[in-house]
């Protein structure tokens, strides 16, 4: 890492410098509109050269999955395959409009119309959208579903979601955009949902249940069918949350298996790169009774051409144009290359991993659910007097690894969330295990080294309470 | 842990002690600590009546968030400017600098269906 | 295969310490019937192949820089320098994740810092959060936050001359509320305000390109205790004065201009910004300024209490991931152009847009629609605008939308787009292209 401090941008400006060159103007000047002129613009001024280098050093203050591993429970940072990078590239999409029509527009339908062909079909689903930008906002999209295929039904008094406690903190935040009003289903002692507990939540209010699975502590619902059947049985629908989708390619289609709507992360399952934060794709998926529903518009072939439709029942809009098509071709190169038998083995190897590495560490590490896990497993960091989650997630970052998702999910105390995907091998796994074992002994005889982690790093512990009691939230001159 | 023995408390942790006529509100030692540091407090606009039971603002550290909940109803005669420069009073005094409204009740006999500070001390584990 | 590091005998020694025989038997918590279903997809292919394939799908598409490129309407023709994507294209940015854990993700949130400073100050506004999925979403839940301010007030007012897909965002945005939204017609200060109203939309310039003063409409809007939010295109902003200066509470702008490609509709940069007050009611994240131990300065994701991680069912927005990697073009955009280079975009967007207008009004039966404009303006067509499009694009001209695409009612209006990368030669080779097509 680099750990000389690099000033921002506006502290390297000197008057005058531009970083790119632009052709002379070939046409007379015109008269701006009256009055508007703006007076000044306290940009950077830089060359070239500086921005360069600017932002190459501040990219080496980064951890990356290209750099080191990232074995953040729920996130699925797998490997960004190189090639990805290199079929989104290509002049034909960069420079494609999204208003260009149809017939000037073939191969970006294409590709949407095979896509969504594709993940209907590791899904089980009917038919699928790619519209949404973001696992949220797939979920938004689907909780709408939910609520015009009732509405149709005449089922309106139906305004309630359930949710298991397990879940991420999207689903009530979505539920409550769609106008429902959210109930928390406690999770039984083996960290599934409490069936007894959702047999009295369900009555005619209910319009459905949000179900991440394999769960937020790495579980498969073992009764997810029969959740499926008691939620339909008394009026409900099943929304999938497919964020940890990476444990069942190719291994369980949950829109054969109860599920109504469901939501994939293309930058989780599918490989897109995560960016430091998006652009992520959401893409929806549903059975035939509610894939009239879909956000559109979605591609459709007609004729030996491609062309966009409305799906006849669509919820609308959630974004302009078309989802964000740079990350679904990242996605479909993807699915290209790994094929039926490759989606299969990556649900079997990100399974294995995580039960590999829970089996290395349990004995150091205390697990709330003792069982065998799917492609995550949750521990606990309070393994000391005095040490916590946070001291044992920041000491990791001084031996190279990012740290897991820490004190998530909320029904695990001390929460250390693991997730290590399937693209890295048992020699990486095994250093990791090391360290983390290393880490514990640490706890017990040098607890001072976890408490002043990182060690390592451009920066040590940030003041974060100062930092939000006075914001500083842009350069100031 | 400190508690208020002239306050009468809610189970939401806020605490409504009585000063000629006036209701002092505010949120309790204990549930300052269970916040842990506090970066901003959110409360209404003076004058305006808020029923006991309705949230009346919130107040926000680095990892939650808490609805703030009237123990009392009335209408705000004062709200605790200096909270906005330095939430942390909250943190440092919550019975005294730490105040957040003073409201004018509009029954005092809701102040009976409050906990007694022995009551209250009770549920945190302080007694 | 490349991406599974793990052999054989790697997987049989994983299998001895889990106390397992198969990696099959991990999965029995999965109901057997259900377990390794068929999956009806070809067998994976080579890198080799795939690309191949894709680069061939692509080939299928038109592309701009290779046509003149006359069309925008929500999506712009705009040069990228090189160094943009060299840069954020880098493994250490392209493959970071969120960065929760500051202490190793400095780079991204330095970068966001600066991305907020550089909008915030082209914008007019005190405080940006770390983007949208679009200008239509930001535009949405700019809304969303200004009512839920005062869940009374219940009426929104749209321009009618707005970017009908940013109109059908906010419609599906709103569907489970109960509040009307209003269009109006005209310049923003004469919509129907009063204390009903939450707030009152303008575009700066609307669809239609009108460039208009917005002081009237900041007064307005005031005086009826409504916010004015301004949709904006943040290159003009550059050259005008910016809508923060002019009195708007929140400013939504679309930074797909800035250094990010048209890519068939996404990913793009939901810009938003707003006002000091309204800081801690703005959704998304934001990254401030913070010390460490040392006295060091250090970046962090502040303000997190608003969000959904932590409000859950009582956060304004459901929203998690942002557009990191379109706002770090947009930032590293910023940062090369500068005041100067942005400034000179903006200018010539600004008088190729007027030349090309003034060229179109010669024609007969041609007839400029749009008053005050900055690089896009309306054209009222002698012949369909579709027809039009559809001629000239076999001759590589794209020379703007036929409004009949988005209204069947409009037939014979084109909505043109001029950037700085249009030259004069493609401009006189659009207006003799139209006065040809029309005789």
């Amino acid at each position: 890492m680099n750990l000389i401090q690099e000033p921002l941008a506006f502290e390297l400006s000197s008057p005058g410098l531009v970083g790119c060159a632009l052709p002379a103007s070939d046409v007379p000047a015109a008269e701006l509109p009256a009055g508007l002129a703006r007076e000044s613009l306290a940009l950077p001024e830089l060359d070239e050269l500086t921005v360069v280098r600017h932002f190459t050093r501040l990219s080496q203050k980064n951890y990356s999955i290209d750099t080191n591993f990232y074995p953040l429970g729920s996130c699925t940072m797998k490997y960004n395959p190189k090639a990805n990078e290199a079929a989104a590239s290509a002049a034909g999409w960069r420079g494609a409009h999204p208003l260009a029509g149809d017939a000037l527009t073939q191969g970006s339908l294409e590709l949407i119309c095979r896509l969504q062909a594709s993940l209907a079909e590791i899904g089980g689903f009917a038919a699928v959208s790619l519209q949404p930008a973001a696992g949220a906002h797939g979920e938004f999209s689907g909780v709408l579903m939910i609520r015009d295929y009732l509405r149709a039904k005449g089922q309106t008094q139906r305004t309630t979601i359930l949710i298991p406690d397990s879940a991420h903190g999207t689903n009530p935040a979505s539920c409550t955009m769609a106008g429902f009003v959210t109930k928390t289903i406690p999770s039984g002692r083996d960290g599934n949902i409490d069936l007894k507990a959702l047999a009295e939540a369900l009555d005619d209010t209910v319009a459905g249940i949000m179900i991440t699975n394999p769960n937020t502590v790495g579980l498969f619902e073992r009764h997810i069918t029969k959740i499926a059947r008691m939620v339909h049985e008394a009026g409900g629908l099943v929304y999938g949350d497919g964020a940890n989708m990476n444990a069942l390619t190719g291994v369980f289609k949950p829109g054969k298996s109860g599920i109504d709507v469901m939501h994939f992360n293309l930058h989780k399952t599918f490989s897109t790169p995560h960016g430091g934060g998006g652009p992520g794709a959401g893409m929806v998926g549903a059975v035939k009774e509610l894939a009239p529903y879909l956000p559109g518009p979605i591609a459709v072939r007609k004729g030996g051409k491609y062309a966009l439709a409305m799906p006849e029942k669509s919820i609308g809009k959630v974004k302009a144009f078309y989802g964000n098509f740079g990350v679904l071709v990242r996605a479909y190169a993807y699915l290209r290359m790994e094929g039926a038998d490759g989606l299969r083995r990556i649900a079997e190897n990100s399974v294995l991993n995580a039960n590999y590495l829970r089996a290395r560490l349990e004995k150091a590490y205390p697990l709330k659910y003792k069982k065998g896990c799917m492609h995550e497993f949750v521990a606990m960091g309070d393994i000391a007097p005095g040490i916590h989650t946070l001291d044992i997630a920041k000491r990791l970052i001084d031996y190279g690894f990012h740290p897991p998702t820490i004190y998530f999910p909320l029904i695990v105390p001390e929460a250390l969330m693991i997730e290590p995907t399937e693209t890295e091998g048992k020699r990486q796994l095994d250093a990791f295990a090391d360290a983390l074992l290393a880490i514990a002994e640490e706890a017990r005889t040098k607890p001072e080294l976890l408490h002043a982690a990182p060690s390592t790093t451009p920066v040590g512990r940030l003041d974060e309470v100062a930092a939000a009691r006075c914001p500083v939230l842009c350069y100031r001159g | 842990m400190s508690i208020d023995a002239n306050a009468k408390y809610a189970a939401s942790h806020e605490y409504a002690r009585l000063e000629g006529g006036i209701v002092v509100v505010g949120i309790s030692d204990h549930a300052q600590a269970e916040l842990g540091d506090i970066v901003f407090v959110e409360l209404p606009a003076v004058g305006k009546t808020i029923a006991a039971g309705k949230t009346f603002g919130t107040v926000e550290s680095v990892k939650a968030a808490s609805d703030l909940y009237m123990p009392v109803s009335g209408t705000i005669v004062a709200v605790n400017e200096s909270l906005q420069g330095d939430p942390a009073l909250v943190n440092r005094e919550p019975h005294a600098g730490g105040w957040m409204l003073k409201v004018q009740p509009s029954s005092l006999a809701e102040m009976d269906a409050l906990m007694s500070a022995a009551d209250y001390a009770k549920t945190v584990g302080e007694a | 295969m490349p991406f599974i590091p793990n052999s054989d005998a790697d997987r049989r020694a994983m299998l001895d310490v889990i106390g397992k025989e198969s990696v099959e038997a991990l999965f029995a918590d999965i109901p057997a019937s259900r377990r390794f279903p068929e999956l009806k997809l070809p067998a994976g292919l080579s890198e080799y192949e795939v690309l191949k394939e894709v680069e061939a799908m692509a080939a299928k598409n038109l592309d701009a820089g290779k046509a003149a490129w006359f069309l925008g309407a929500g999506a712009y023709n705009h040069f990228i320098p090189a160094l943009v994507p060299a840069i954020a294209s880098r493994g250490e940015f392209l493959t970071a994740y969120t960065p929760y854990q500051p202490e190793v993700s400095q780079g991204t949130l330095q970068a966001i810092f600066e991305y907020q400073s550089m909008a915030a100050e082209l914008l007019g506004v005190a405080v940006v959060n770390a983007s949208h999925y679009d200008v239509a979403t930001a535009l949405a839940e700019g809304i969303l936050m200004a009512w839920k301010l005062d869940e009374d007030r219940r009426r929104i007012l749209l321009p009618a001359d707005m970017h009908p897909e940013y109109k059908d965002v906010v419609r599906t945005y709103f569907s489970s509320f109960e509040v009307e939204i209003v269009e109006y017609e005209g310049a923003p200060e004469t919509a129907p305000l009063d204390g009903r109203a939450a707030c009152l939309v303008a575009g700066y310039p609307t669809f239609s390109g009108e460039v208009r003063a917005l002081e009237a409409a900041a007064a307005a809007a005031h005086a009826a205790g409504a916010l004015l939010i301004v949709q904006a295109d943040p290159i003009m902003c550059a050259l005008l004065k910016s809508p923060g200066a002019q009195g708007a509470d929140i400013v939504v702008a679309e930074g797909q201009s800035l250094g990010n490609p048209m890519n068939f509709g996404g990913p793009y940069l939901g810009m938003m910004g707003a006002t000091e007050k309204l800081m801690r009611k703005m959704p998304g994240r934001i990254v401030g300024e913070a010390k460490d131990h040392d006295g060091r300065r250090g970046f962090v994701l502040t303000l997190t209490a608003r969000e959904q991680h932590i409000r859950r069912e009582k956060a304004v927005s459901n929203i998690c991931s942002n557009q990191g990697l379109s706002m770090l073009q947009s930032c590293i955009y910023m940062a090369a152009m500068g005041s100067g280079g942005m400034r000179a975009v903006a200018r010539l967007c600004h008088d190729k847009a007027h030349y090309t207008a003034a060229r179109i009004a010669e024609i007969p039966g041609y007839k400029v629609k749009t008053g005050s404009f900055f690089k896009e303006f309306l054209v009222e067509t002698p012949v369909p605008a579709a027809a039009i499009y559809d001629r000239l694009a076999k001759k590589r001209i794209v020379p703007g939308l036929p409004l009949s695409r988005i209204d069947a009612a409009r037939p014979d209006e084109l909505l043109v787009c001029v950037t700085e990368v249009n030259t004069k030669a493609e401009i006189d080779a659009l207006a003799r292209a139209l006065k040809e097509v029309s005789l």
